[in-house]
């Protein structure tokens, strides 16, 4: 019954949406102000059977209802409850469930946090929602159903890939879609603007806190993803290229030039037409990277398996959002009017390059991740293209923007005072140059890129610190924007000292090992003492007994696990970390090698946790620019206003 | 500054930055893309000799040994129509297995045995690498044709 439900509660859901995108953006283009005031109802109405449909498919995983097929093919009662309810999200149709959940909470926030926007506006932003919604309901319902009844019901569930019985599957992929789907709503205002023809700096100032919070969570989610991959794949590589990998980076890369450029836009006027652009590719990006993961045309972790209706079925919708609203951007860009003049040297011209060396970064991503499906489907040959294309075009474009993001702050809006900007870098190039020269030492082994990876981490966090200063100096009030900016850049240079002291200085051995062998890595002594059987909850595990010593000193037992789960029969390796703010030591179980011993793998990986670190701090800036205090004045002036009317203060307390 | 030539310079930038990143995507294309190539491809000796590539098929059942020092690992991998050698050093992926699909990076060695340098199992049971089926697929073809053409070719005691 339940799963019915579900089934009902989606076929209410498309119908919603339809009405919602075909009432609102009708009544807005007509003027009819009834039509426009059916946009919030419906928006809130469509995350009430969202949310129902979701909560039908939650519960049949977690009672484990073998007479549904996604829940046969993805769970087993075996499995502990948590993963259960994470499997919701495990399988092709419930990963789409769960994007458009994402979608209709975007929706509702937007319903509810809007009471400062024109009517007109809310109503062609969530018209535009509300068609986006109608596309993918309708790819749920009509391709990829979560609630296929399986008759008779099994016995039992085929379980849930191994791979993803891990907390990062409860937390990475929502917080991923988030992320991914809440670019939607940057796209909904861009769209609503160029339809309405009302791109101003309040525009600007709407989208801008929306912007920043996709952003925030899609961060989140792609290091949460990379931390994943990197205890569980058991090879312990942080960042693969992988084309999943890529898909969820190159909106990132655009989002992160979206939101400086709306910064432009907001306080200068200008670049409207370049941000609302920005605005379309972002989200178009997200939309190709659901495609590439949900289609199937990818080898991969994320990959499920094949068919060609659902992927057709995504690209023509891929092709109708991205074609029309280029169209619309190409027919109604013209009449944007231009923004106030700025000088060449200038923080606008600095942001203005930094977004277009992201979007190059990011068209080169594009071209690796796709370049060999082109050739595929054309039939000209299988080829792969792996990390070292990426890295080697990746990090010569990101090289300057990080330069530049090092500079932007310390030059003024308009007009920059050449003389002064000289002087204010003079500090921050000594200090990049010192740092790069000499933290190589501590290491014992140089090379050209360690140094121009740490210069430029330097650079950007020193330049950081300058522009603190100067506003310190200058008097002015430090608001929490500008506060989330300091994090924000900081933590760039914080990654950028991660991966390059990770890139340089890791070491990794492959080992054969028999219980009392001791094998020394990097300073450090591993004894061996053995393997033993165990059990978990639904699997067999072999764990190993790893003592890690440093000078004849205990320091860590680790228990790296080769497991078998119980269902699919696949062995799984468990790695066992000691992990340190200056360097994790990482060991892998392989296999039995007859007798005792086992091949192991062992890896130092020196400075790896400042990648995730500076990421989430990346994040946290972002939080502190969202909340900047000039996005909560609106919200004050609405519950001033909300004493004639007490339906309002739920909103603006919520 | 006139508004014109900021906007001549704006532009002159923005050629030079997609042709530098033009050239930096054609130079690494060029050092760094991997072709794949099926068994059957290496065996007519299709494959370049020192340069890396991918050959990918299935792992031939009862044919992973390994090797004194415990370590490195031969197997050989197959198309059903020919098969390649395969000699690897360091721990082989979770789901490498015989008898499923595998797909291997490395060189072609002097002893016509592949020198792996990286071997990639599948990441779920149901799931082949999509080189791997292609190769088989592609070697079944092949034969069916092969039997279609020259009925004679595939008598008893005939070569293949």
């Amino acid at each position: 019954m339940i799963p019915e439900i579900g089934h009902f509660a989606l076929i209410v859901a498309l119908a919603i949406a339809l009405a919602q995108a075909t009432l609102s953006l009708s009544g807005a283009a007509l003027r009819i102000p009834g039509f426009m005031a059916a946009a919030r109802p419906a928006a809130q109405g469509l995350f009430v059977f969202v949310a129902i449909a979701f909560g039908c498919l939650a519960w049949s995983f977690f009672s484990s209802d073998f007479s549904v097929l996604n829940v046969v093919n993805n769970s087993n009662s075996r499995l502990p409850t948590p993963y259960r309810i994470a499997a919701t999200w495990g399988s092709h149709e419930g990963s789409l469930l769960l994007w458009v959940l994402m979608l209709s909470i975007w929706a509702l926030a937007v319903s509810v946090f809007s009471r400062s926007l024109p009517e007109d506006m809310v109503a062609r932003i969530l018209g535009v929602m509300g068609l986006i919604a109608v596309g993918f309901l309708s790819f749920m319902l009509f391709t990829s159903n979560p609630f296929e009844r399986l008759l008779p019901a099994a016995a039992e569930g085929h379980d849930l890939n191994p791979l993803l019985q891990d907390p990062g599957m409860v937390f990475h992929p929502p917080m991923l879609y988030m992320g991914y789907v809440g670019f939607s709503v940057a796209f909904s205002f861009a769209i609503a603007a160029l339809l309405d023809g009302r791109l101003d700096a309040s525009w600007a100032r709407w989208s801008r806190p929306w912007t920043t919070a996709a952003w925030i969570f899609l961060t989140i989610g792609i290091a949460l993803g990379s931390f994943w991959a990197y205890y569980e794949l058991g090879w312990g590589g942080w960042w693969f290229w992988d084309p999943v990998e890529n898909a969820s980076f190159m909106p990132w890369l655009i989002g992160t030039a979206l939101i400086h450029s709306l910064a432009v836009t907001e306080k200068r006027g200008a670049f409207k037409a370049w941000t609302v652009l920005l605005a379309i590719i972002a989200f178009s990006l997200s939309l190709l990277g659901t495609f590439l993961v949900r289609s199937g045309v990818l080898t991969s972790v994320h990959a499920f398996a094949t068919d060609p209706k659902r992927g057709i079925f995504i690209l023509c919708f891929l092709a109708v959002v991205i074609g029309g609203s280029l169209s619309l951007y190409a027919w109604r860009a013209n009449r944007v009017a231009p923004g106030a003049r700025f000088e060449l040297l200038s923080r606008e011209s600095m942001l203005l390059a930094n977004s277009v060396l992201l979007l190059v970064a990011c068209g080169a991503v594009m071209l690796g991740t796709l370049y060999p499906l082109f050739l595929d489907s054309l039939g000209l040959g299988k080829i792969s293209v792996g990390p070292p294309y990426f890295d080697s075009v990746f990090m010569p474009l990101m090289a300057p923007a990080i330069l530049l993001a090092g500079v932007g702050p310390l030059i003024a809006w308009r007009k920059g005072d050449a003389a002064q900007l000289l002087r204010r870098l003079r500090w921050v190039a000594i200090v990049a140059l010192l740092g790069a020269l000499f933290v190589p030492l501590a290491f014992g082994r140089w090379t050209a890129l360690t140094s121009v990876g740490l210069l430029l981490a330097f650079w950007i966090v020193a330049g950081t610190l300058t522009s603190l200063i100067v506003r310190i100096n200058s008097k002015a009030k430090i608001t929490s924007a500008f506060v989330g900016m300091l994090f924000a850049h900081a933590g760039v240079g914080v990654f950028v000292i991660g991966v390059t002291l990770v890139k340089s200085y890791e070491t990794e051995r492959d080992l054969r090992m028999a219980p009392g062998d001791t094998a020394t890595l990097g300073g450090y002594d591993f004894r061996f003492e053995g393997v033993r059987e165990v059990s978990g909850p639904n699997y067999t595990a072999a764990r190993g007994a790893i003592t890690l010593l440093r000078e004849g000193e205990t320091i860590a037992r680790l228990s790296p696990e080769k497991r078998v789960y119980l269902v699919q029969r696949n062995p799984m390796t468990e790695a066992a970390i000691s992990a340190g703010i200056s360097r994790d030591v990482y060991v892998a179980l392989g296999e039995a090698v007859g007798g005792d011993a086992w091949t192991v793998r062992i890896h130092i990986k020196p400075f790896i946790r400042w990648i995730w670190f500076g990421c989430l701090m990346m994040a946290f800036g972002g939080l502190l620019a969202a909340s900047d205090r000039r996005y909560r004045v609106a919200v004050r002036r609405r519950e001033a206003a909300a004493i004639a009317d007490p339906t309002v203060i739920r909103s603006g307390a919520a | 500054m006139k508004p014109r030539h900021q906007r001549m310079i704006a532009i002159a930038a923005g050629v030079a930055l997609i042709a530098i990143a033009a050239a930096l995507v054609l130079n690494a294309f060029q050092g760094n893309v991997v072709f794949f190539f099926s068994p059957s491809q290496v065996a007519a000796k299709e494959a370049p000799v020192d340069r890396t590539f991918r050959v990918g098929g299935m792992v031939e059942k009862g044919s992973l040994k390994r090797r004194a020092d415990g370590l490195t690992v031969e197997f050989i991998v197959t198309d059903t129509a020919k098969s390649i050698p395969v000699v690897y050093s360091g721990i082989l992926p979770d789901l490498f297995k015989e008898g499923k699909g595998v797909v291997a990076q490395g060189k072609l060695g002097p002893d016509g045995a592949f020198h792996a340098s990286e071997v990639l199992a599948k990441h779920d049971e149901n799931y082949m690498p999509p080189e791997a089926a292609h190769a088989l697929s592609q070697a079944e073809a092949e034969k069916a044709a092969r039997s279609v053409v020259t009925p004679g070719a595939v008598a008893p005691g005939g070569k293949r």
